[in-house]
């Protein structure tokens, strides 16, 4: 049995982004947000630092340096009319967040306390700028329970544990979308005017990652069945300081409070990198330098890792010879209380998964897998675009990780990506209703749900030669080591091959779980199957930029090329093939220049 | 290591009632439960069932009990429990499917004390914050922290004795709200909360706060709104 609902707008996924959407869609216009789990599960959840706007609370800021910066740590890839717009919005975006009671943390007189993060600067002194509005290092999480909690407030309908199998559309134009209820096994069509994809990201293509087990690029995915092409998939960001080995996030906010990288000779690195910010340079420039260290020999024991240093002691000496001050000129200190106080999770992460006190040993890190720049073309007002000419799909919307408008270009700034979800979000959510309110219900095709019904068949009925759990292991592993940190043609050759090789095995799985109820093993079965088809996409479109550009680091073209590459990939997948296309770069006011930290 | 997991099974589908089975798992003693589950899933059953999603410790997704005791599996390892490790779902909600519970009624139970700010003064005028002092944003920290897990609720005796019990994390809702001096229904909710089904309920037992991964001391929370109650004050 099908299950048919009706709605003016329906979100998919309820992470920062799809519940912004939901809440502003919400006012207008019959609204819906279905989302695979429970929405305060959601990864917005996990992110630690801070949220970035030029509020000035602390110190002068500006919304054109905060422009700046991002165009810059996009390494000009990003698209400058629409990060001029984020940063703008900025603002009135996290005060619009204090007034729904978000609990940041607060300066002495009062206001929204802010804190360096990497990339963040004064553009008049090149030095950090307190840009990062947080609350502890638990900003996501109150930002996803914050946003959840006031959708409560306006009784927006939610259909919690419901994962998206299917987008429906007829004749150019929207119609809806199919999804599996997991307690019941049952598939419902929602019929709506428009969509929302607010479906996070796909790190876990990767094998060290600090994403969730949900990020799988559902939304991704399944668009790029539908003929729809992904952008710039090619860039990926590998954040520096992940726990060693499980990838867990220590937030770039450990840094902003006077954290320092240390190498195996116990040196600390990063000056040698980025002379004038030195440890906030931005995220790639120091996942490279990392890796440059461990390359070189200078990890930890020889290992694959360094340390991340934010004992007091430590933190007051470098601060002293990187002259760095409080606000009344004051050297800057740190306690070990302070610590505490700043950073309760990470010192928490710390002594649960690795034993040690941060406050009295340095942390073993290395850089994982953390945020998908590409995504699913957007223009800045969360309408996805289907081709060279930014023609928008009608009543087909994108917001949050799994869009890319491209505000993050080559490499997403630290506190950028929460900003993007509440910004982009809420025009997301309101675009799409409005258009809603303008237009007709379009026509569900007759057994709209079949597709996903069949490729449940499939995944149910297959020889059973192939294991789900290797074949996931292994694409992760491939990626991981070929299309990660530092990229070449010979291993992403080889890497896009095992993909493929892994795409045809997959047909051979067989989902052993025959039940209606929470058949988690299909849905993660389908879900491998949305990795393999993302995974194949990134590996082909960094095999086909030829440059190094922000995240995309090719050791055979180790320098940005603007004259052939200052520009966008698209890519198709068309009849099992995948077909590659550009799209212009937006330059408004920043002329792309040698990118120096 | 060998490290041998005796895993709740029940398959509404095909079982009158619930059993045990027991996997060897090779393992390290800086697994996660949660690591060894998945393992268990991917290689000798697919059908075992279980929510997961952050891995570590921030979503709230895997509260089970593990050797008696509710925990998240992806903030438990195998050093902190050890090799004979027994998984069960967590008590107090109705067992869907082997390790998941319906967690409904728990967050209908969230729902009902107001779980939102509440603000209907006007803004300010200049578009920007409402001022806080640092020492009333502190007031309530404590309570921000929680993640809607159910380690809490689901180990108190007074709401496996009555699920119509608001229960602790509703009520660690509930205080992260009362003591925000920005918001103003705190006496709704305090007025929620003194229902029958509300905070008389609470008998002290201690659970919640040790089963609490978040480290909350839910027992003083409960203590602090149980006291503005009584005195009408928010100290």
């Amino acid at each position: 049995m099908t299950k048919t609902h009706q709605f003016d707008v329906v979100v998919v996924g309820a992470g920062g982004a799809g519940l912004m959407a939901g809440l502003y869609a919400s006012r207008t216009a019959k609204t819906a947000v279905i989302s695979k789990l429970y929405p305060t599960r959601s990864h917005t959840g996990a992110a630690q630092g801070g949220i970035g706007a030029a509020l000035g609370s602390i110190e002068e800021d500006k919304p054109e340096w905060h422009t700046y910066d991002t165009v810059k740590g996009s390494d000009y890839l990003g698209d400058q009319d629409a990060i001029e717009f984020m940063c703008s919005e900025a603002i009135n975006a996290v005060y619009e967040l204090e007034h729904m009671g978000l609990p940041f943390d607060r300066t002495p007189n009062g206001k929204i306390s802010q804190r360096p993060f990497g990339g963040h600067t004064n553009n008049e002194t090149g030095k950090p700028v307190r840009r990062a509005a947080h609350a502890a290092d638990r900003t996501g999480h109150m930002i996803l329970q914050t946003l959840y909690q006031q959708c409560l407030k306006n009784k927006v309908n939610f259909f919690d544990e419901f994962q998206v199998l299917d987008f429906i559309h007829v004749n150019g134009k929207t119609a809806g979308v199919v999804a599996v209820e997991l307690s019941t096994g049952e598939l419902h069509v929602i019929h709506a005017k428009a969509v929302i994809f607010a479906t996070g990201g796909h790190g876990r293509i990767f094998e060290v990652t600090s994403n969730a087990y949900a990020y799988t690029g559902d939304g991704a995915a399944i668009l790029l069945r539908h003929g729809f092409p992904l952008e710039d998939m090619e860039f990926f960001q590998f954040h520096p300081t992940g726990i060693y080995k499980l990838g867990i996030l220590i937030t770039e906010g450990v840094r902003g409070e006077g954290g320092i990288l240390i190498n195996g000779a116990g040196e600390r690195f990063m000056p040698k990198y980025a002379p004038t910010v030195k440890d906030l340079a931005s995220r790639d420039v120091i996942s490279r330098a990392i890796y440059t260290e461990i390359r070189e020999g200078r990890g930890v024991n020889g290992q694959n890792y360094v340390y991340l240093d934010v004992r007091p002691e430590s933190v007051i000496k470098y601060a002293a010879m990187d002259g760095r001050t409080n606000l009344d000129g004051t050297p800057y200190t740190i306690t070990g209380e302070q610590v505490l106080a700043k950073l309760p999770d990470i010192v928490d992460f710390c002594r649960v998964y690795l034993g040690v006190d941060p406050v009295t040993q340095m942390m073993p890190i290395q850089p994982t897998a953390h945020y998908t720049m590409g995504g699913i073309p957007t223009n800045k007002f969360g309408e996805v675009v289907v081709d060279d000419k930014n023609t928008p799909f009608p009543g087909l919307y994108a917001a949050g990780e799994c869009a890319c408008v491209s505000v993050h270009g080559g490499n997403r700034l630290g506190t950028n990506s929460l900003l993007d979800l509440v910004v982009f979000g809420k025009y997301a959510g309101l675009k799409a209703a409005e258009y809603a309110n303008q237009t007709d219900f379009a026509p569900l095709p007759a057994e709209a749900e079949s597709v996903s019904r069949s490729q449940f068949e499939v995944l149910k009925n297959g020889s059973g030669k192939e294991n789900v759990f290797k074949l996931s292991t292994e694409l992760k592993k491939v990626m991981f080591a070929d299309v990660g940190i530092y990229r070449n043609e010979k291993d992403m050759a080889s890497a896009l091959e095992k993909v493929r090789e892994l795409k045809s095995r997959f047909k051979e799985v067989k989902v052993q779980d025959t039940g209606r109820i929470f058949n988690t093993e299909l849905l993660n079965t389908w879900e491998l199957g949305n990795m393999l088809e993302i995974a194949e996409v990134v590996a082909a479109s960094a095999l086909n930029r030829k440059e190094s550009r922000g995240g995309h680091s090719r050791e055979d073209y180790p320098n940005r090329d603007d004259a052939n590459w200052l520009k966008h990939t698209l890519i198709w997948s068309k009849n099992g093939k995948l077909e590659i296309g550009y799209k212009p770069v937006t330059i408004t006011k920043y002329q792309p220049k040698a990118r120096v930290y | 290591m060998e490290i041998t997991l005796k895993v709740f099974r029940y398959n509404p589908e095909k079982d009158k009632r619930g059993h045990y089975e027991v996997y060897k798992v090779e393992g390290t003693e800086n697994d996660r439960v949660l690591d060894l589950l998945e393992y268990i899933k991917g290689n000798y059953d697919g059908t075992l069932s279980f929510r997961r999603s952050c891995a570590h410790g921030v979503c709230g997704s895997d509260a089970i009990r593990i050797n008696g005791r509710n925990m998240l599996a992806c903030k438990t390892l195998v050093r902190d429990v050890g090799e004979k490790i027994t998984v069960e779902p967590v008590l107090g909600l109705k067992i869907v499917k082997d390790l998941i519970v319906d967690m409904e009624p728990f967050f209908d139970n969230y729902k009902a004390v107001l779980p939102y700010f509440i603000n209907n003064s006007p803004l300010p005028e200049n578009g920007r914050e409402r001022l806080q002092s640092i020492e009333a944003r502190a007031r309530f920290d404590e309570t921000t922290k929680c993640i809607l897990c159910a380690c809490c609720t689901t180990s108190c005796p007074s709401y496996w004795a009555n699920g119509n019990y608001y229960g602790p994390a509703a009520i660690v809702t509930a205080h992260r709200f009362i003591f925000d001096d920005r918001d103003e229904a705190a006496s709704e909710r305090l007025r929620i909360l003194s229902e029958t089904d509300g905070i008389a309920r609470c008998h002290t037992a201690y659970n919640c706060t040790e089963a609490c991964p978040r480290e909350i001391k839910i027992t003083r929370v409960i203590g602090e709104v149980k006291m503005a109650m009584v005195t009408g004050k928010l100290d």
